[in-house]
């Protein structure tokens, strides 16, 4: 049995075992993501674990992800009479993409009595996204949830020690996410007058090196016949 | 009657056996341990972020940067994901090539862990003994891609370029007589393939001498028997992977449950724990040694046997010839759209997981089809073995929370990113 037939067969003992709770299941490149509806997902997270036929007793990863700039381009090549644009401009974030479903918590989950891998994932709305921890079902969310949530300001309920991880003390803001500067808000220097190190706004300019670009590569369908994108 | 309160004790960043940036907040009952909370991040440079803002082929020298003592793996999962996505492979030979660098990075890896793990619990020579060693390694590193550490040799589609035929040489100097540099450059005559055949010869007896220090050692047993036991459950619960795994009697290994590149076809075995402590776990490494040197055996005979391609021939991902872009046109475009605009990668999401010298290495990578990464997590391992710092330390003396530090094998660049 191959991987892909086993994954299929697991997908779909999955959406019967799990019901309503699944929103989408996918199956690409021999990976499966299953969408998870967020209130339903501590229930699905222990089934997964606890029920011998899934097995799925280790967590080994979990990840934020902002999908505020999902899609877009800093350069859109529209030829003008005076040539091409030079696309180093960043696009401003647009506002009505905000409030949708714009931050994802992904779960790659393990069983090691199956050998298999499904990844779960949670679509969370607004701009302090909320989702239950699952801390309890694997002790090792702790630190994976602290990160997700000192970097992309993601609130898990039922964690029981929510506290920033990587950042430093008394860091503000959330740094992956996407409206968060590259170069940051603030830098730290040493003051010789006051004698101790001091926050100040931030000095570098920002800059593009290589422009963000999507372009339909046909290169990859029409040498290779492996697997497609998902939208070609 | 005097009030009795535990002392609160503060361990690193800046400690010798804190194995980098750890800050460990220790709360203690005289000796004993209650609890600890390690603050890590000191080390954090955005690396993911910073990813998301370049082209694809320029992330890859980060990745050297996340496990700073074992490059190339870091690399291979990066890499990998991007061929993953793409759906391509590389050409056989590179798979190999590949191999064989990984092992050599497992036993660069677990050299510098038992060099360090033994200096940290009082064997000094270990450090020295395994440095020796190392230096051969780093040559390896050094003749294939230029640099000792962060190599930057797997690229999507292949690896950078094939095997040098010849090796760096020492050079007489004011320090270093004629005939020191004669016999320093013996085994440095012919290619890099003969360099590290000869090196996997000498290389099982340098184990043994290792073992001989340390395997029987009264004080090195005394110092690990029994401390930080884990069993197989509680292990897969708080996301151990690799020797920690291992070590605690559960045979997982991805290089054999998952195979990727042609780990399938090649023969050696995987090192199991008994009872899940510090000892077995330093057991389970040294035989990895053992067996990544069989590995290296096997792949330098392939490579001997079958020359070819170590790159694939799609200049729309691998940069052309050098020489062909001088006269043809078509390979100086692709030359400068790979090296100004880099390639855009199909719409999509991929976990990719190499078995790591410290464990599941992995990378996740969501693409929105642009040239750069729409997002990439780097699951390291040493992060999820470090949350369970709290639970192996609780109950045991101060001391050994450094024997418990050094059996983890954490590196602050992979756990901060």
């Amino acid at each position: 049995m191959t991987l892909e037939s086993k994954l299929a067969s697991l997908a779909s003992a999955l959406e019967a075992a799990l019901g309503d709770a699944v929103l989408a299941s996918r199956l690409e490149r021999a990976e499966l993501t299953l969408t998870i509806a967020a209130p339903r997902l501590h229930d699905v997270c222990k089934r997964l674990k606890d029920d011998a036929t899934f097995g799925f007793t280790q967590l080994s990863d979990l990840s934020g992800v902002d999908y505020l700039t999902y899609g877009q381009a800093d350069w859109q090549t529209h030829a003008s009479a005076s040539g091409f644009s030079r696309g180093v401009a960043k696009n401003a974030i647009k506002a009505a993409d905000i409030d949708a479903k714009r931050f994802a918590v992904t779960y790659q989950l393990l069983s090691v009595s199956t050998n298999l891998r499904v990844r779960l994932k949670v679509e969370l709305e607004g701009e302090h996204p909320r989702v239950t921890s699952v801390t309890d079902i694997w002790p090792v969310a702790d630190w994976y949830e602290r990160e997700a949530f000192d970097l992309f300001g993601i609130l898990f309920d039922g964690h029981p020690d929510l506290r920033r991880i990587l950042t430093d003390y008394g860091f503000i803001g959330h740094p992956f996410r996407k409206d968060f500067p590259l170069e940051g808000r603030v830098e730290v220097r040493y003051d010789a007058e006051r004698g101790r190190v001091i926050y100040q706004p931030v000095s570098i300019e920002p800059r593009t090196l290589v422009p963000r670009v999507i372009r339909e590569e046909s290169w990859l369908e029409s040498s290779k016949p492996v697997s497609k994108p998902a939208d070609a | 009657m005097p009030e009795i309160r535990n002392l609160t004790l503060n361990f690193g960043p800046q400690h010798p056996a804190a194995h980098g940036v750890l800050r460990l907040v220790l709360e203690m009952d005289g000796e004993v341990i209650e609890r600890a909370d390690p603050h890590i991040g000191l080390l954090h440079r955005g690396t993911e972020k910073l990813a998301e803002n370049k082209p694809f082929n320029q992330s890859i020298g980060y990745m050297d940067r996340l496990d700073y003592v074992s490059m190339m793996c870091n690399e291979h999962a990066y890499v990998l994901a991007i061929e993953k996505l793409c759906g391509i492979t590389p050409p056989i030979r590179a798979q190999y090539i590949r191999v064989m660098f990984d092992e050599i990075t497992r036993i660069l890896n677990h050299l510098m862990w038992l060099g360090a793990h033994g200096l940290d619990i009082g064997a000094m020579t270990m450090f020295l003994y395994c440095f020796r060693e190392r230096e051969d390694l780093m040559d390896c590193y050094e003749a294939v891609s230029g640099t000792r550490m962060h190599a930057t040799y797997y690229r999507p589609g292949g690896v950078y370029r094939d095997l040098p035929e010849s090796m760096p040489q020492y050079q007489a100097s004011k320090w270093r007589s004629a005939k020191d540099v004669e016999q320093l450059n013996a085994n440095r005559q012919g290619s890099m393939l003969d360099f590290i055949e000869d090196f996997t010869r000498r290389f099982p007896a340098c184990v043994d001498e290792y073992e001989t220090l340390l395997t029987d050692n009264r004080i090195w047993k005394q110092r690990t028997v029994d401390i930080g036991i884990v069993t197989i459950e509680r292990a897969l619960e708080l996301g151990f992977t690799g020797p920690m795994l291992r070590g605690s009697g559960l045979a997982w290994d991805l290089r054999k449950k998952q195979p990727y590149e042609v780990y399938a076809d090649l023969d050696f075995d995987i090192p199991v724990g008994v009872k899940g402590d510090c000892y077995d776990r330093y057991l389970v490494r040294v035989e990895e040694m053992r067996q990544s040197n069989r590995i290296i055996q096997q792949c330098i005979a392939w490579l001997r046997a079958n020359p070819g391609p170590v790159m694939l021939d799609d200049h729309k991902l691998t940069p052309p010839k050098r020489a062909d872009m001088k006269g043809d046109m078509e390979s100086l475009i692709h030359h400068f759209k790979l090296f100004t605009e880099g390639y855009c990668v199909p719409e999509g999401e991929v976990y990719a997981a190499v078995e790591h010298p410290k464990g599941e290495f992995g990378i996740y990578l969501v693409s929105d089809g642009a040239n750069k990464p729409y997002r990439l997590k780097a699951r390291a391992p040493g992060f999820a073995h470090l949350s369970a710092m709290n639970e192996l330390v609780k109950g045991h003396m101060l001391a050994d929370v450094v024997a418990i530090i050094g059996t983890m094998d954490i590196v602050f660049g992979e756990i901060d990113r």
